[in-house]
């Protein structure tokens, strides 16, 4: 009984909290700062305070992505898109290189336990890199509120995969196919929670490695970066081990977002008053996220995400339409 | 047998990923200092960079004057090009390591995965070289 008002009292307060930081976000985005129009004249604030609230939310939000389990980007780009007053452009390139970021810093560690596999990566990579450039050339030729409208649509989407994809400790695999042989995609890792070397391999790769150029194109246009649909054709489809998925998701980030993240740079998109401390906010709020993520409820953070991903969308989607 | 859990060339990768990750965030933290600092003085003032972020990136460089792609190295006297250096290492660090798996993977002669990292290589170059570029919106 005890427990239950503990945890009711918790969810209420982060509730509370996420209440308040949604109606702070809203007035923010309406109002004094101009984020409801994009194009418009900005707001009156000077540049160092943008710097200051930007790396305090980004911090929020990278204790918020880790204990949520979801990259950087994903959230981001909705939240600043929809209640800051940046350009889009700017917005999703800085999302880039924060999800790149990310897969940069916990690449080396991934690889070297071998939960990150080159051999899977490579291929995937190959083909979702050169399918983000597209998406990216496609997100800056549109305009600014097709991307904002079909990005609230994605992030929706994003939203019921969260909520409705099953997720396989250890899919069965009987046989490797042809294409997967032939590119030897297949390992061992050991699963410090059971003390066991697990091997895997993987099937069906022509229909996963097609996926990836839909993936691609996506995380090209929008800057979201992709764990979210990497992982699950990785683990659902291919039928990788869910840490091998999720760990080789965030490697190939590190490459995917690389593309994209060239063509945004090279188009004029890199603001360093937007990039470095949504970068370094984010990337500090990770380094703070883990050890608090093994003092919570994951599911109760995980649906404080869903309810942000919702809102963000909700509000993508209202920006586009002009509301 | 059972296969190795990370190869040499995995290994190869993630050490020379992490070596040049950290060298791209340490200049990073150290450019945005200089920058914000004013020490080296800005191509585009700080206080009017809010009066070009609600604008698309097609607008931005046309009213402060700047030319995309690789334009920027001929201004590192500013401190806002500054910042463009660790930004281009850390997105030109896959191309670098991936030119070092290349020949990891030739010394083991697995030259399907060596044709995919070249192709690779030449993807991420395409996307790097400023070659590709939209007119804005």
């Amino acid at each position: 009984m005890g427990n239950q008002q503990t945890y009711f009292k918790r969810a209420t307060l982060v509730l509370v909290m996420l209440a308040a930081f949604g109606l702070w976000l809203w007035i923010m985005g309406g109002t004094a700062l101009g984020a409801a129009n994009p194009g418009g004249q900005g707001s009156s604030l000077p540049w160092w305070a943008w710097v200051i609230i930007l790396f305090v939310m980004t911090f929020a939000m990278g204790i918020v992505a880790v204990l949520g389990g979801v990259g950087g980007g994903v959230i981001f780009v909705p939240i600043v898109s929809g209640f800051f007053p940046f350009h889009l452009d700017f917005v999703r390139c800085a999302g880039l290189l924060v999800a790149l970021s990310g897969a940069l810093s916990a690449g080396p560690g991934l690889l070297r336990v071998g939960m990150a596999d080159l051999r899977l990566a490579l291929p995937t990579a190959l083909i979702a890199s050169a399918a983000s450039i597209v998406g990216a050339l496609m997100g800056l030729a549109l305009p600014a509120n097709v991307v904002q409208i079909s990005l609230g649509v994605t992030i929706l989407g994003i939203v019921a995969i969260m909520l409705l994809a099953k997720k396989s400790e250890y899919p069965e695999v009987k046989e490797s196919d042809k294409l997967a042989q032939m590119l030897g995609i297949h390992g061992t890792y050991t699963d410090f929670s059971t003390h066991q070397d697990v091997q895997w391999k993987v099937h069906r790769s022509p229909i996963g490695f097609g996926l990836f150029v839909i993936i691609g194109i996506m995380a090209g246009m929008f800057g979201l970066g992709a764990g979210w649909a990497n992982v699950p054709v990785l683990n659902l489809l291919m039928g990788a081990p869910l840490k091998v998925s999720v760990a080789t998701s965030k490697f190939l980030l590190s490459i995917t977002d690389t593309s994209a993240a060239w063509i945004y740079i090279n188009s004029g998109a890199m603001l360093p008053l937007i990039v470095v401390p949504s970068l370094i906010g984010v990337m500090l709020g990770s380094w703070v996220g883990v050890p608090i993520l093994t003092r919570t409820k994951p599911t109760i953070i995980r649906y404080i995400v869903i309810a942000l991903l919702l809102f963000a969308g909700a509000r993508a989607l209202l920006k586009g339409f002009g509301i | 047998m059972s296969p190795l859990k990370a190869s040499e060339a995995q290994l190869f990768y993630a050490n020379l990923l992490n070596r040049l990750t950290l060298i791209g965030f340490a200049l990073l933290v150290i450019a945005f200092l200089v920058y914000i600092s004013g020490l080296l003085g800005s191509y585009v003032p700080l206080a009017q960079v809010p009066s070009y972020w609600t604008q698309s990136s097609h607008h931005y460089l046309q009213s402060a004057k700047i030319t995309p792609g690789w334009s920027w190295l001929s201004h590192l006297n500013y401190g806002d090009f500054m910042v463009y250096i660790p930004i281009t290492i850390l997105a030109g660090v896959t191309i670098v390591c991936y030119l070092g798996v290349i020949f990891k993977f030739m010394k083991t002669k697995e030259y399907i995965l060596v044709g995919i990292a070249i192709l690779e290589v030449l993807v991420l170059s395409a996307a790097a070289s400023g070659i590709l570029q939209t007119g804005g919106h």
